[in-house]
């Protein structure tokens, strides 16, 4: 749950969402309104915050909540 | 080349350090207020100048969080200020949308505040850490693409960015598209939000900017013997501009008309001002012939003046050298006094200030002209506002690189 937390809290802080918006199977773009510039906004957030390092590859994979939080338990 | 249609102010956005919206602004003027005080965005100790003209009004009302979040302080400003142009107008959003209204509204620097993080970001943490956004909020034509895409405009788009005649030259190259019948309407004018260190430091290392910080509102001193500098302000201008039948078929509030623009370079120096104002008289006598007006016909001068002590010098000199001896005869004053130097902002706020003069019938003062330099002996109205009606009035824009811009309007 406190990387579910984490995670919510850069979303919330890099694509402006509301948190209530932030649940677990909300997509990026379709829920949250993102564009493809703030995708990558909230790939580099979630890099700094997690100390990791996301490729390209990695990132189109990441569409979802859920998704940057299996990705963030799996890497981490 | 079809006969050129004539082109009028019907909507005034100013948002500024002495009020934003039509009425503060205007209101201000008549007090002669001053917007000057200490800076406080940032800590200002390690820089010489420690005052400016900080816009102080909260603009959340217009803007949503998103874009409060996402646009540079530079885009906020023009967005404000020509959603105030668009409202005063009397226009709705659905009148200015579609390909016969378009946008020039440019900016001395551009996202300065951006420029200044992003820069930090690339020495701390290295080049790979710039963010995606970095570029769309700080590139100088920003104002005039989030300006057509607000509403939907479609029509010409550019973007001047002349350093301090940016206002007057984005409003004058505005007027040209609807003069040769290319829109029917126009988002015109200049935004600026360069009171960051990076500008500040770089403009009080020039020795450009007052650093008379312990009495900032008489500050910034247009034509007195003891001006020593411009004083920095933040802020933006934007007008609508319509096709003259179709704004008096709508039963719009016409302001005022453009008449004649003028623009010349001096080709002389990066920062000083050509001699006895050359290039500065080339735009003024443009800005006459293009309108067909005669120098003894124009009654008030919105001058450049910054108060620093070349340009009121060599500008006064060029006032004198066009108008010969009806410049002891018109009124000439600097609204700088009171807003500070709003760059690229600046030509279009006072070309608003213009439109207030002839619209409402009194001029705009220069406030703390106590004392006067003998070399600039013009009537500034010093005193205070003056009730007087003036049928044509020139204002002034010129610019660091030697680009001068002037625009000459007319009372309907």
């Amino acid at each position: 749950m406190a990387i579910f937390d984490d995670v919510k809290e850069v979303i919330v802080e890099k694509l402006g969402a509301d948190a209530d918006q932030v649940t677990p199977e909300a997509r990026f773009v379709e829920d949250l309104g993102a564009d493809s510039l703030e995708i990558v906004e909230l790939v580099m957030g979630l890099e700094d915050k997690f100390g990791l390092s996301i490729s390209d590859e990695d990132a189109e994979g990441i569409r979802t909540v859920q998704a940057a939080v299996d990705y963030v338990e799996k890497n981490q | 080349m079809t006969e050129l249609k004539r082109v009028v102010m019907t909507g005034l956005g100013p948002v500024t350090p002495i009020g934003t919206g039509r009425d503060a602004f205007a209101q201000a003027q008549r007090a002669g207020k001053s917007g000057i005080g200490p800076i406080t965005r940032f800590d200002p100790s390690e820089i010489a100048s420690k005052i400016a003209g900080e816009v102080g009004d909260d603009l959340s009302p217009w803007l949503d969080a998103k874009e409060a979040r996402r646009l540079d302080r530079v885009v906020q400003f023009a967005l404000v200020a020509a959603d105030l142009a668009l409202q005063d107008s009397g226009l709705t959003r659905e009148d200015v949308a579609g390909e016969r209204t378009g946008a020039i509204v440019g900016s001395g620097i551009g996202g300065m505040e951006t420029f200044e993080a992003q820069a930090r970001v690339s020495f701390e943490r290295g080049a790979g850490r710039i963010s995606p956004m970095f570029i769309p909020m700080m590139i100088a034509n920003m104002s005039t693409g989030h300006v057509a895409m607000r509403y939907g405009a479609t029509g010409p788009s550019s973007t001047v960015v002349t350093a301090c005649a940016t206002g007057t030259g984005s409003i004058g190259e505005a007027a040209r598209y609807i003069a040769l019948g290319l829109a029917d309407r126009m988002f015109a004018g200049g935004t600026e939000a360069s009171i960051v260190p990076l500008a500040m430091g770089g403009f009080a290392n020039m020795k450009a900017l007052s650093t008379r910080n312990d009495d900032p509102q008489a500050a910034s001193r247009p034509f007195d013997a003891e001006r020593d500098g411009f004083v920095m302000g933040e802020g933006a201008g934007v007008v609508l501009l319509e096709e003259y039948e179709t704004a008096k078929k709508r039963g719009a509030h016409i302001y005022a008309e453009i008449l004649g623009f003028g623009v010349s370079a001096d080709a002389h120096h990066i920062t000083m001002p050509a001699p006895q104002g050359a290039g500065a008289q080339l735009a003024m006598r443009m800005a006459l012939r293009t309108a067909g007006v005669n120098p003894e016909q124009v009654g008030y001068i919105n001058a450049h003046g910054t108060s620093t002590p070349a340009n009121d010098l060599h500008e006064t000199q060029g006032i004198k050298h066009v108008f010969g001896e009806h410049a002891y005869k018109l009124a000439v004053s600097s609204t700088k006094s009171m807003t500070g130097h709003l760059l690229g902002a600046a030509g279009a706020v006072e070309a608003i200030a213009v439109a207030q003069a002839l619209s409402d019938g009194i001029l705009p003062p220069t406030i703390n002209l106590t004392n006067p330099d003998p070399q600039c002996d013009l009537d500034y109205i010093a005193e205070g506002a003056r009730e007087q009606q003036v049928q044509y009035a020139l204002s002034n824009s010129f610019a660091f690189g030697g680009q001068n811009a002037a625009l000459l309007f007319g009372r309907i």
